[in-house]
């Protein structure tokens, strides 16, 4: 019956300390119950910010398998915690509802988009990577040895991870592919 | 019989028994909670270290899940504003921090450079460059998106461009201020509005029944309903993430710091120390606005410091918590009531009377 | 910086609040402007110029670091008497080929001490490295930056004037060469009043010395111009005068526009690199490792050890198939011939002679200049493979590009297949990215990536995995490198992601005993140990991945270095010595950084040393000391052969010894310094698709600048999808003057067109003060136009996108195109649609006098402009 009575803010207003009922009496079950979602995350995963170079720390908060925030991490020396607007939206990059993550493909001379399975388009890429880099190949170019192909080339953005680039510059040279670009020359 | 004047305390505020005006020391405990409540908080925004990056904005938006402005998030059908760097526009129910960039210029003599005509005036090396008269140039200038005249010096520390033009760009992230006297939580019949332990202003949206009293009570126009849902909302200063021992989200990723958050006290003496040193610096027109606990609300719980008057930013020079005189008029309107009562009970009393 | 780098301006502000002085120097004004002490509004394209001006002003006041200049400068080198400088030769330097439009650089060189003596194991060999350096297609394959890291190999010792009177010493020849930079001249060709220079001439030079120190900031405003390189190497010698190089708050800082694009450099997917700087083998140069090696063995510097680490690549990359017998498998190494970057291979791909690409987290579309021209090269490949987060208009300009809606691309002509292969964001996967500083911060993944989307990683180790076994079986010859291949990397999880620790293992490499390297110094040239990166060297030292350190920097000193991991042997300022004097002692208590100690015998201080730890102040080279031992304890620029930083370059940068003004190639003013009017080195790629507006030409009488806002990023695939930054800035606009609105009758908030010989856009227009006309010294008034460039069709927030405008011309040290400055008209009113606009652009180009830029099928073949509408002039 108290408890029931403590419920209802007029009861706290009229009997409690808030006469005015603007505060402590005008509290709602949902204000009692308030928990930051970081304070309930399964774990936090230190990053850093994919936008710029400054190479902000980001802390990634996740709960069942997904990210549910992700701020700045204070112990970073570089940024202190702190975020601009692009590293502070960087959860929308992860969560977007406009991200596409699913293989997408278009035929020559198509007019649509079409689906794909995964496995099936790392099969038909090896087969054409395979067949331009025979179409492109040199032996030799004005009389030197160059061992190279001209029929496949790469441009790479630079927000890969070095872990990534090396492995591009390890296969591609491999394959004799040369026009391998990075935004690093833009 | 109680005597009504425009003169009378009640409505100049100076009522001490008014509790909806003036000072107040002690925001958490008129609000009911217990003496070991914690310390109030809030933020200072430091407009002069402010670079406009809106950070605050969209940490903001990220952590409170708030809605794109015009949300229906195919297309921005609203576009560029045309008002400096500034498309957010106001404070509102989506935008509880909102950046305001000011452009400002004035002209200064500098010598013209040694090579060249003397005194020579400007060319234009376009086609039509011979129309580019003395008066053309003002109005040019007028229909610019500046256009904000100098309302007072330029200061050392902002106003210096190396040229015979001096530019200002002011750039000042607002938000709600949690007043000391908040109209909108003295208005709200629901209490979907209350003053938390921290000493903020927050709305209760498993209350909130979206009568929008509070709307127009704000003396600052910040809080608002949203389209959509009905309800109001605004700047909760993150409670949720206070519960937690966080700072808010907007705070948390200021770069420059110009959003500082803490308890008011320290913040107030950071700001105080903070307008000491810039005025030591020669910048005369910086000062410090909501910081006076005797101004209209009692003093803000978010504060600013400012680099020109109030109104160059859209705040109010001089606001007024809406419900200041309500306890006067309650208590006018009660004498009226009991003038009406007494009249009809001494007709009726005196229509009893024996002939 | 305040714009871009939002967060590294916090510390500008400290410093600020602690008293130093903010200075910015910019076309327009911006958020740095606003909180700077001084904004120096600059016409863009002219900041050798100014810089130049700074140069002469410290030498004639002789306000350098005398000391500093002495002993760690090339200042007292004599040059060859058969240099010429441009002060007498109209703006080229002596040896310019008109014809190829190349410099031989022999006359640029040293006057040798006598006799001449290469110092070189392999004299012969590298005497003929020297003679084909001079090459064409050497030239053309920029061999100036494959000395990235070090300096470029000088032939032999210079005769020196310790006393610095020699007129041909380096010195004078450099007081001679800026004598023309006053500030008058300042004034004429920057727009900047000779007071405001003063000002900061005064604040840079009262703040340099013992002392004190500046720091010069810089992004792709230094870099994007045609004369790039040298606006970088005004401000290395202004630097270097003032002896601000190697010294805590000095240096010049590139604040880098990428959060990995540093990485992409180090660990490069560059045309004409391998990891660590290493040049990619040129076809006429390096037929074998002895070729390869030749010009480097036996030089003074680490590059000294050039074979090392080459060695040691190969190893990590062709494992126990690379041995002595078989030149370590170099050649397994495809060689480069030329220019292959990627402005020429969009024009080979219009010409038919690609038939794959792999678009990697990149827009060319948008991000590239005249994206109608990268459009055209997409639209004649026979397959393309585009792997991002967002369906980018690179991936759909087959059906939705503006040449769609023009008529000169139509679904049915594009035989162009396109997969898309949806990528993982930055949360979904673990790896190194290497920031401005050259910090490498380890990622740990948050979440997998949701459906297809897998991370760059597992596409190219599957896609490497899938094709060795599709040849597993073959003997040709040409398949033998990719089975070679060490490719064998763990594997983790569902969709078998392979483990990215241990491929930053790989690089960081292993000795003879299979245990992670400690650094470079322990590479060996005999195939004993590996690193895929020499420079990464010791990231995975003791086993431990040294880019996930994470203490926190609350609990560290000023100067974090257990916080990631810096290259080289996490070093965080390098040249460090150079924050001492010869004698090894601070150059005042106040600047104290790294110092030699005596009584330990080692270099210590608050840094790692960039220095061999134990190598006194005072020692002095035996004669025929090579590689590290040829450099001596006052020779701070380790990785120069010579280790002295270079007011003067004898060799290495294609467009000159030292920085000279050119105008830009498009631009409104005639050049006030030279007869020269821009630089004669600069490389083109001639087509319909990439006509240049002429220079000074009334038709397009108005200078763009173009640059990004804090709100986006880039070509906007990271920014214009997400509401939240979609919001802020919801629209492409230009910034125009009110003088220019005045002239042109621009409206604030209605649109605009601009036109250039490429193509015409709309935009919104902003009139603000804050752009303002640049009023030159003879009085000329130069309008700028302030084009941010992140729109396209896509997304949430869009626009036509900027770079349509911009043509394609780049800096021959670097292929990096101008973009920074070029020229346009802009009027009131939308641009035309339709086949109109290709009309409308034509009529630009014939009243400009310019070559016809229409086009066949899908770009193709010109197309002669109809006869009849409106006269070539």
């Amino acid at each position: 019956m108290k408890t029931w009575l403590d419920a209802w803010p007029v009861f706290r207003q009229l009997t409690g300390s808030d006469p005015l009922g603007r505060g402590s009496a005008a509290r709602s079950k949902a204000t009692e119950n308030v928990v930051s979602r970081t304070a309930t995350a399964d774990r936090v995963v230190q990053s850093v910010c994919p936008y710029c170079a400054v190479g902000c720390g980001q802390r990634i908060y996740v709960k069942d398998e997904r990210i549910v925030q992700i701020e700045g991490d204070p112990d970073s020396p570089i940024s202190r915690g702190r975020l601009c607007p692009k590293g502070s939206a960087s959860k929308q990059l992860v969560t977007s509802p406009t991200r596409v993550t699913t293989v997408r493909y278009r035929r020559p001379f198509g007019t649509e988009w079409e689906d794909l399975e995964l496995d099936t388009a790392m099969e038909m890429i090896a087969d054409r990577v395979l067949e331009a880099r025979r179409k492109g190949w040199q032996d030799e170019h004005e009389g030197k040895r160059v061992n190279r192909t001209m029929g496949v080339a790469s441009l790479g953005g630079a927000t890969l991870d070095n872990e990534e680039n090396y492995l591009m510059k390890k296969l591609y040279s491999a394959l004799g592919a040369i026009q391998i670009e990075n935004q690093a020359r833009i | 019989m109680t005597s009504i004047s425009s003169a009378s305390p009640a409505f100049t505020g100076r009522d001490p028994d008014n509790r909806l005006f003036g000072p107040l020391p002690d925001v958490q405990g008129e609000a009911g909670y217990d003496d070991d409540h914690p310390a109030r908080v809030g933020f200072f925004t430091d407009t002069s270290v402010c670079i406009g990056c809106k950070a605050c904005e969209v940490a903001c938006k990220e952590w409170n899940l708030l809605p794109m402005d015009d949300s229906h998030g195919a297309r921005d059908v609203i576009g560029l504003s045309g008002m400096s760097y500034d498309n957010t526009g106001q404070l509102g129910a989506n935008s509880w921090r909102h950046v305001a960039f000011i452009e400002q210029s004035r002209t200064v003599d500098l010598p013209m450079p040694a090579v060249g005509l003397p005194g020579a005036t400007r060319q234009d090396s376009g086609p039509s460059a011979a129309n580019a008269t003395g008066d053309s140039l003002a109005h040019a200038q007028q229909s610019s998106v500046l256009n904000a005249e100098a309302l007072s010096e330029f200061d050392p520390q902002t106003g210096q461009t190396g040229a015979d033009k001096q530019i200002r760009w002011l750039m000042s992230s607002d938000v709600c201020k949690h007043c000391t006297h908040a109209g909108c939580l003295d208005v709200c019949p629901t209490g979907a509005l209350f003053r938390t332990e921290f000493g903020t202003v927050v709305v209760q949206g498993d209350i909130c029944n979206g009568c929008g009293y509070c709307v127009p009570s704000c003396p600052y126009g910040v809080i608002n309903q949203r389209k959509d849902d009905g309800r109001v909302f605004k700047c909760t200063l993150c409670y949720d993430r206070l519960t937690d021992g966080l700072q808010p989200a907007c705070a948390t990723a200021c770069p420059t710091q110009s959003i500082q958050f803490g308890n008011l006290d320290e913040l107030q003496a950071r700001a105080d120390a903070r307008l000491a040193t810039l005025k030591e610096q020669g910048v005369e027109t910086a000062r410090l606005y909501g910081r006076d606990e005797n101004d209209g609300v009692g003093g803000n719980g978010a504060f600013f410091l400012l680099l020109d008057e109030p109104e160059v930013y859209g705040l109010p020079p001089d606001p007024i918590v809406t419900t200041r005189d309500l306890p006067a008029m309650w208590r006018a309107a009660a004498a009226g009531a009991a003038m009406i009562v007494g009249v009809a009970l001494s007709a009726v009393l005196g229509s009893r009377r024996p002939r | 910086m305040a714009e871009c780098h939002p967060v590294g301006f916090q510390w500008v502000m400290e410093a600020k609040a602690r008293g130093a002085k903010v200075i910015h120097i910019d076309p327009r004004f911006t958020r740095t402007s606003a909180v700077a002490d001084l904004h120096v509004p600059i016409r863009a394209g002219a900041d050798i110029a100014f810089l130049g001006g700074l140069i002469k002003y410290v030498l004639d006041n002789e306000l350098y670091l005398e000391e500093y200049v002495r002993a760690y400068t090339n200042a007292s080198a004599l040059v060859s008497e058969d240099f010429v400088d441009t002060e007498d030769l109209g703006g080229v330097f002596s040896g310019f080929d008109p014809e190829q439009g190349h410099y031989d650089e022999a006359s640029w060189q040293y006057e040798p001490e006598e006799p001449p003596h290469s110092g070189s194991d392999d004299p012969q060999g590298a005497a003929e490295q020297k003679a084909l350096e001079q090459d064409d297609d050497v030239k053309s394959a920029d061999r100036a930056q494959a000395s990235g890291s070090g300096g470029p190999p000088i032939a032999a010792k210079p005769m020196r004037d310790e006393t610095l009177q020699h007129p041909r010493s380096v010195f004078q020849v450099l007081k001679r060469h800026f004598d023309r930079y006053t500030p008058e001249m300042v004034a004429e060709v920057c727009g900047i009043e000779p007071e405001v220079f003063h000002q900061v001439a005064r604040w840079v030079t009262e703040n340099s010395g013992r002392e004190r120190t500046t720091a010069w900031v810089y992004s792709v405003g230094w870099t994007q111009h045609s004369v790039g390189a040298q606006y970088i190497r005004t401000a290395s010698i202004l630097q270097t005068l003032l002896g601000n190089i190697g010294r805590p708050g000095g240096g010049i800082l590139a604040l880098r526009g990428h959060a990995s694009i540093q990485g992409s450099t180090d660990v490069p997917t560059l045309f004409n690199l391998l990891p660590g700087y290493l040049p990619m083998p040129h076809a006429a140069q390096h037929q074998s490792l002895d070729d390869y090696v030749a010009d480097a063995a036996g030089k003074g510097g680490f590059w000294g050890n050039k074979r090392a680490y080459t060695v040691s690549l190969l190893k990590a990359w062709f494992g126990d198939a690379a041995g002595p017998e078989n030149d370590f498998c170099f050649g397994h190494l495809p060689k480069i011939s030329g220019d292959h970057s990627s402005y020429r291979t969009i024009a080979d791909m219009i010409e038919g002679k690609v038939s794959g690409y792999f678009l990697v987290g990149e827009n060319p579309s948008v991000g590239h200049p005249n994206g109608r021209m990268n459009r055209f090269g997409l639209a004649n490949l026979d397959w393309l493979v585009v792997r991002d987060l967002q369906m980018i208009e690179s991936a759909t300009f087959w059906n939705e590009s503006p040449e769609i809606e023009t008529g000169e691309l139509a679904p049915e002509t594009i035989g162009t297949e396109v997969f898309f292969m949806p990528a993982a964001t930055h949360a979904e996967k673990d790896g190194t990215f290497t920031q401005t500083q050259r910090l490498l911060q380890w990622r740990h993944k948050a979440v997998e990536p949701p459906g297809d989307a897998r991370s760059d990683l597992w596409f190219y180790f599957h896609l490497g995995r899938i094709l060795r076994e599709r040849l597993k079986d073959s003997t040709d010859p040409r398949d033998r490198a990719l089975l070679d291949l060490t490719w064998d990397y763990p594997v983790e999880g569902e969709t078998q992601d392979p483990s990215a620790a241990a491929v930053l293992r790989e690089i960081n490499g292993v000795g003879p005993d299979g245990r992670a390297l400690s650094g470079y110094m322990e590479l060996k040239d005999d195939g004993s140990t590996s690193s895929g990166c020499w420079i990464y060297s010791g990231v995975y030292a003791d086993e431990v991945n040294q880019a996930a350190r994470r203490k926190p920097g609350r609990e560290q000193g000023p100067v974090p270095t257990e916080w990631g991991w810096a290259w080289p042997y996490n070093r965080r300022i390098l040249y460090n010595r150079a924050s001492a004097d010869p004698a090894g002692r601070p150059w005042s208590e106040r600047k104290a950084y790294v110092w030699w100690d005596e009584e330990a015998g080692r270099w210590t201080g608050l840094d790692n040393p960039d220095f061999e730890a134990t190598k006194r102040p005072d020692y002095v080279p035996p004669e025929g000391a090579k590689a590290q031992d040829a450099i001596a304890g006052t020779d701070p620029f380790v990785m120069q052969g010579d280790g002295k930083a270079w007011l003067y370059a004898p060799a290495g940068l294609v467009d000159g010894p030292l920085p000279t003004h050119y105008e830009p190639v498009e631009s409104v003013v005639e050049n006030g310094l030279y007869e020269q009017q821009a630089s004669p080195t600069i490389e083109r790629i001639p087509g319909p698709w990439n006509r240049e507006n002429p220079s000074r030409s009334e038709v397009f009488p108005f200078q763009v600048t173009t640059y990004r806002l804090t709100e986006h990023h880039t070509a906007g695939g990271m920014s214009r999808t997400l509401p939240y930054l979609a919001e802020l800035q919801p629209e492409f606009f230009v910034e125009v003057s009110p003088e220019l609105a005045e002239l042109r009758g621009l409206t604030n908030g209605e649109y605009a067109t601009l036109v250039s010989t490429r193509t015409a856009i709309e935009a919104k227009v902003l009139v603000t003060e804050r752009m303002r006309p640049i009023k030159l010294g003879g009085g000329q008034v130069v309008h700028q136009i302030g084009m941010p460039y992140h729109w396209s069709y896509s997304g949430i927030s869009t626009g036509d996108s900027a770079n349509d405008l911009l043509g394609i011309a780049l800096d021959a040290n670097t292929h990096i195109q101008e973009d920074k400055v070029s020229t346009a008209d802009i009027r009131p009113g939308r641009r035309p649609r339709g086949p109109e606009l290709l009309e409308f652009v034509e009529s630009y180009r014939r009243r400009a006098g310019v070559e016809s830029g229409r086009v066949g099928v899908n770009g193709r073949d010109p197309v002669e402009a109809s006869a009849g509408e409106g006269s070539t002039q």
